[in-house]
């Protein structure tokens, strides 16, 4: 609705039909605090809640809104996104948790990405989507992981509407005193579907795993895509290799058409049992080299069950952008910079992207700040750290307090005690004087760390500092610490 | 036999060898040292580029896993193009390796979750050819993996490096196992050279060639790396070490 959109504390109903009566189909918090519920008849939430606010439900609206959804969801999560009518998401998030740091963070960022558009969603993973669907609308707050196998014991408190079943078959469990789902299960199937078909038992081995469920992908039209159906299954990595390298062949001259280069590609693969696997890459910068492309997605296909057979591939490339020409070689041979793009996207495909960078100086006395990462082909710019005063090769996560023994003010330690070791110093070479940083944290305004560099009696060389306030620093207080380590 | 026919000889004889270890006896080119004394202890005349090197740090703590990743980044520095450093922990200190001359812009790093991801993109690396050399921080590397990785340096032609690194004390020697590595170095830190003025000097370090195929293990003292990675003979403590003296086998044979 957008700027229209009534203010969040509104008493807001929207509206529908059943038969001849208008109902609720769906009721803001502030409305629900007063009483009014789904299902309600309309004239009803009228008589509790004069200054309810109607509008009318608009189905059809709220499917396309829902599908544009599950495409953004496409675009940042996973190549396997389905839209579930009325209100759900379905994302297989197999493999791909690993590049949004493990399955809590990928929840907990999906849901505040969703909230900061201004949707209030709940998300939960499990190992069947009937758990996750199950865990998602009654357990998740916002974020519920089901741990792998612990799907029954999970779900078995929950009620049995929980089950995605039609609400006459709940009322007629209820009815028979079966509650929860963990109730449904200790008694025997048969009866249960003498008196409510086989919809119950399904929905229970879906949850199981039992029966598989498979999920129709959404697909955005525009995107370039490319498939291959085969006659006969195939399932060997070899022939998947080889079909991938002709699919790619067909997709890079799609996209050469539209003069684009790709980001990321979605390989999907419908097996004969109807499961879909897929495999997802992405490179750093935009590319249409057939050759590159092929060995970033044969390079996953260890990761793909091929089950009882393939029938069908597809190839999309999810993300495109420009992709303009750029000369391949000089003149002079030999004298070019080696391409690692290849190998950066190879390696980022399969330890995440955020584990590949290049370490990059940042203006800041403080060392342990004056580093900072960046995208490993980001354009070299040349510029280093000042070297004036050595630096040690390791640098330890936080500094270690050491005991000291001092004898002069402003002088470095004559011996010092870390990790239990007591070493002489023989030379050393300091002071390196380091400021707080008091334009950026207020804390530091006073900070003021003095650097050395010591010698023990073994040539072993350490870089320690003494903390503490100017004043104290000029009187020679202040506490020690380890800080790195030269060799 | 006079002295070049003699030369011709052993070097003929070197090629049999390699042609027996499965190498191609073309790939000679080396990246020298630029010390002609440890320079003729290497059968290549220095270290050959498109294979697998260890270095290892001498001590039980971190000092020497500092001297190493010193040692190891002044031979990177000195290989031409990027390099790749793999690691598992991130306690490197890059403005060191800028001090070593392995300039930021070169090098880009690798965070894998454990030594088996880790492994892979060593090798990965390894196969690319596009690189100047390969770094890689493992703690384990087994008969199989070095013999992996030293034919992945010779397919791509590039420099490995792993650097063995003892991340507690209890931790066994990396070089009690075998493994199909051209060299093992051990990198030790030495007291420097006392100074007129208070101050301190130019590291050094035992710079030790502990195996060295179709070598002989040696000992050398050397000056740390300066800005450029290039490490010097230790001066006036050059004669001390018996190893240095003896060999240059072409010359006397």
């Amino acid at each position: 609705m957008g700027a229209s959109a009534p203010p969040p504390e509104t008493r807001l109903v929207l509206v529908g039909r059943d038969g001849a009566r208008r109902i609720v189909t769906a009721v803001s918090r502030p409305a629900e605090q007063a009483g009014v519920h789904i299902g309600m008849p309309l004239a009803k939430a009228h008589a509790l809640v004069p200054d309810l606010v109607t509008m009318n439900a608009a189905p059809a609206a709220d499917a396309a809104a829902l599908t544009r959804l599950a495409l953004w969801a496409l675009g940042h999560y996973a190549p396997i996104v389905a839209a579930d009518p009325p209100d759900g998401l379905v994302i297989d998030t197999t493999g791909t948790d690993r590049l949004h740091g493990g399955e809590e963070r990928l929840l907990t960022g999906l849901v505040n990405r969703l909230a900061a558009s201004g949707i209030t969603a709940r998300a939960a993973i499990a190992g069947t989507l009937g758990a996750a669907h199950a865990a998602a609308r009654f357990l998740a707050d916002p974020v519920r992981v089901v741990p792998p196998g612990g799907e029954a014991e999970t779900v078995a408190g929950l009620p049995v509407a929980a089950l995605r079943i039609d609400p006459a078959t709940a009322a007629g469990l209820r009815l028979l005193g079966l509650d929860s789902i963990g109730a449904l299960r200790a008694v025997p199937r048969a009866p249960l579907v003498l008196r409510f078909g086989t919809g119950l038992g399904l929905r229970l081995d879906q949850l199981d795993g039992i029966v598989a469920e498979p999920v129709e992908p959404v697909r955005d039209p525009e995107l370039v895509t490319v498939r291959r159906a085969f006659g006969e299954p195939i399932g060997a990595a070899e022939t998947i290799a080889r079909y991938a390298g002709l699919l790619v062949h067909d997709l890079c001259r799609g996209l050469e058409r539209h003069g684009l280069g790709a980001r990321r590609l979605d390989l999907l693969f419908s097996r004969v049992d109807s499961g879909l696997q897929a495999i997802r890459v992405g490179t750093a910068l935009p590319v249409r080299d057939e050759k590159r492309l092929t060995r970033l997605l044969c390079d996953r296909i260890e990761t793909v069950d091929p089950g009882f057979g393939i029938e069908a591939m597809d190839l999309t490339a999810t993300l495109a952008e420009p992709l303009c020409g750029r000369q391949m070689a000089g003149l002079i041979p030999g004298e070019e910079e080696a391409d690692i793009a290849g190998l950066v996207d190879l390696i980022a495909n399969r330890i995440g992207a955020r584990r590949l960078y290049r370490l990059a100086p940042v203006e800041s006395d403080v060392p342990e700040r004056s580093v900072h990462r960046v995208s490993p082909l980001a354009p070299d710019d040349g510029a280093g750290w000042p070297s004036r005063w050595p630096r040690p090769a390791r640098l330890l996560a936080r500094p270690e307090a050491i005991e000291v023994m001092a004898l002069l003010p402003d002088h470095p330690p004559a011996a010092f005690t870390w990790r239990g070791v007591r070493r002489m110093v023989k030379r050393a070479d300091g002071p390196e004087r380091v400021f707080g940083e008091w334009w950026k944290r207020d804390a530091e305004r006073a900070a003021v760390r003095d650097y050395f560099a010591v010698e023990d009696e073994a040539g072993k060389r350490f870089w320690v500092f003494r903390s503490g306030a100017e004043e104290a620093a000029a009187n020679g207080k202040g506490r020690w610490f380890l800080h790195g380590i030269f060799a | 036999m006079s002295a070049s026919a003699a030369r011709a000889a052993v070097a003929d004889l070197r090629d049999r060898i390699r042609r027996l270890d499965g190498r191609a006896p073309r790939d000679r080119a080396a990246l020298s040292f630029g010390v002609p004394e440890i320079d003729a202890r290497l059968p290549d005349g220095g270290l050959a580029l498109a294979s697998l090197h260890e270095v290892s740090g001498g001590g039980d703590d971190m000092t020497g896993a500092a001297a190493a990743t010193l040692f190891a980044a002044a031979v990177a520095a000195r290989t031409r193009g990027p390099v790749l450093w793999c690691l598992t922990r991130a306690d490197l200190f890059a403005p060191a390796l800028a001090q070593a001359g392995l300039a930021p812009g070169r090098v880009v790093y690798v965070e894998a979750d454990d030594e088996k991801s880790l492994l892979a993109c060593f090798e990965e690396g390894l196969r690319h050819g596009g690189l100047g050399a390969v770094v890689a921080e493992v703690a384990r590397l087994s008969m199989t993996a070095s013999r992996r990785l030293q034919l992945a340096a010779e397919a791509g032609g590039t420099l490995a490096l792993a650097l063995r690194l003892r991340r507690h004390r209890g931790q066994a020697d990396a070089y009690a196992e075998p493994s199909a590595a051209v060299t093992r170095w051990r990198v030790t830190a030495l007291p420097s050279a006392p100074l007129p003025v208070p101050g301190l000097g130019r590291a050094r370090w035992r710079l030790e060639l502990v195996r060295c195929r179709a070598g002989e293990a040696a000992e050398f003292e050397v000056e740390a790396a300066d800005a450029e990675g290039r490490i010097a003979l230790s001066s006036g403590l050059a004669d001390r070490s018996p190893a240095a003296r003896d060999g240059r086998l072409g010359a006397t044979a």
